[in-house]
């Protein structure tokens, strides 16, 4: 039985430009808070960023070392796998390809981990070549700990739950890790453009 | 404490569509602490899914995924499950 | 529990509004017919689901706010400005409209008149829903189980259910009132947020064993049974129900 349709029910959706907006998504003006878990409130004092992994050494950050490197102001689009976009979002972050600069390894995936134990999985070649930020900075400020701050990652051309809060670092892996809702049911991929929200699509 | 956090119960609706049986009153045991609930006492957060987790050590209990015809449920932190009949 | 477990895969049933009752400036009482309603208890809830004409759903739980009644139930929904679900509820609906509803749902936030007393039963603003649930059942069934509410709002006129509270205040119902916000002239009650101090004034003692059901906004509810637990109640008798951060 088709459900039934709510005379002068619209939500709270914006029209788009066409082209802008995945299959299946709705353009929202809010930025809905979700989390799989309780918000971390790491110091920044106790905060580090690393990569460790399939790497000659691994390299680490305090908070002073990261927000000392080259960093930038990046606009795009967001899309969460619960349907909701947010077109032309503002970020300050540090580009992963900065990061990983001079990095020798045979790697070719990458898992993010974070404070609260999620973790999420990437092939390597999602973050690199100006695809991926770890950001630190939402429209022009310091990125709220509900949005993920102090630092997550920002990798806009997948499906929000690639994009990792509260990141803590970047493991680099010669083998594909699937990570908490890779396992749990959502896509391993997820390319937005081609709706790949859950196992099999 | 967070302010989106939910009780188990909110999610009642969705894990009697998939059990056909009242979900709530059911017990969890907590694989990491040994914790025992009622699945209506779990914290909840929804994050790209639903998340369950163990009011006493925050472990993740069990997820739920909806997908448009499919729904995923996820038991790794949970270890026995208790539902009366 | 015998006879409690509710057995069968839940459909989603049409529901159609018959009355719509304003309670306060921001809350709203909506009367359903729901043919095949197959009953409920005090303290479960529904979810409602709406779809738009291009397909687009959104859904949300809603506190039964009546006591059973044949295929009658009412929801009591409080408009959240930034709202998608809570505004078309309080400010489209008429009477005749149609919305889905799955439910009735839930089986541990839920008294049965046959559990007893004592009751203590704290709501925080919209939270006060499911309690008055379990207050009007209680009335239905002539139960005498002591039974004790406190409800918190930000002022004399958003108390939700005010008029019915006082018109149900009696020996074996006590109603008492905080107002966080503002307070009309003469006012002698609590004037602040619900507390240790005023939970252990108004409710009863651990070693009365009370069934003790909390409702509100997430953090507001966090609260209160942190400090129920630490006046000595037993956690398991404390249920609670929360709304998320802004409430219903």
């Amino acid at each position: 039985m088709p459900p039934l349709i709510s005379r002068g029910f619209r939500g709270r959706r914006e029209d788009a430009p066409a082209g802008r907006v995945p299959p299946g998504q709705y353009v929202t003006r809010d930025f809905p808070v979700l989390s799989a878990g309780p918000t971390p409130h790491t110091p920044l004092e106790e905060w580090d960023f690393s990569i460790v992994g399939e790497v000659d050494e691994p390299r680490r950050w305090t908070w002073q070392e990261f927000r000392a490197l080259p960093s930038e102001e990046v606009t795009v689009d967001i899309h969460c796998v619960t349907k909701w976009s947010k077109l032309d979002t503002v970020w300050q972050g540090v580009s992963v390809d900065t990061l990983l600069d001079g990095v020798d390894t045979a790697a070719e995936h990458v898992v993010q981990y974070c404070d609260g134990g999620y973790t999420t999985n990437l092939p390597l070649d999602d973050v690199t070549g100006g695809k991926a930020w770890v950001a630190f900075g939402y429209d022009g400020e310091p990125l709220d700990p509900e949005h993920g701050g102090p630092a997550r990652m920002l990798v806009p051309h997948l499906y929000f739950w690639k994009s990792a809060k509260w990141l803590r670092g970047l493991q680099l892996l010669t083998y594909d890790e699937p990570g908490f809702w890779e396992i749990n049911g959502y896509h391993n991929y997820g390319d937005p453009w081609q709706e790949q929200r859950y196992w099999g699509d | 404490m967070d302010a989106l956090m939910l009780d188990g119960n909110a999610v009642a609706g969705l894990l009697q569509e998939v059990f056909a049986v009242e979900m709530t009153t059911a017990t969890v045991s907590c694989n990491t602490c040994g914790a025992i609930n009622a699945v209506g006492a779990l914290h909840v957060f929804r994050g790209a899914g639903i998340v369950m987790r163990c009011p006493r050590c925050d472990s993740a209990v069990g997820t739920i995924v909806e997908g448009d015809k499919r729904v995923w449920m996820g038991f790794a932190g949970a270890r026995t499950l208790q539902v009366s009949l | 529990m015998a006879g409690t477990a509710l057995l069968g895969r839940l459909t989603w049933k049409v529901a159609e509004v018959v009355e719509i009752v304003a309670e306060t400036p921001r809350t709203k009482t909506l009367a359903f017919d729901v043919p095949g309603w197959p009953g409920h208890r005090a303290g479960q809830h529904v979810d409602v689901r709406l779809t738009a004409e291009d397909g687009y759903q959104a859904q949300r739980s809603y506190s039964i706010a009546s006591a059973p009644d044949g295929t009658r139930l009412e929801l009591t929904v409080e408009r959240l400005d930034d709202g998608e679900v809570s505004p078309y509820l309080t400010d489209e609906l008429r009477r005749g409209d149609q919305i889905e509803l799955r439910g009735p749902v839930g089986g541990y936030f839920v008294w049965e008149p046959a559990q007893g007393g004592p009751l203590l039963l704290v709501g925080g603003g919209s939270g006060v829903v499911p309690l008055m649930a379990i207050i009007r059942t209680r009335d239905a069934v002539a139960s005498d189980a002591e039974t004790r509410l406190l409800l918190s709002s930000r002022d004399w006129n958003d108390i939700v259910y005010r008029d019915e509270l006082e018109r149900l205040r009696h020996d074996s119902l006590s109603v008492v009132h905080t107002l966080t916000r503002s307070r009309p002239p003469g006012w002698t009650g609590y004037a602040r947020r619900v507390d240790a101090q005023m939970l252990a004034a108004v409710g009863p003692s651990p070693a009365q064993l009370p069934r003790i059901f909390v409702c509100g906004p997430t953090p507001f509810v966090g609260a209160v049974a942190e400090a129920l637990v630490q006046l000595g109640h037993e956690p398991h008798r404390v249920k609670t129900e929360r709304f998320g951060p802004t409430g219903g």
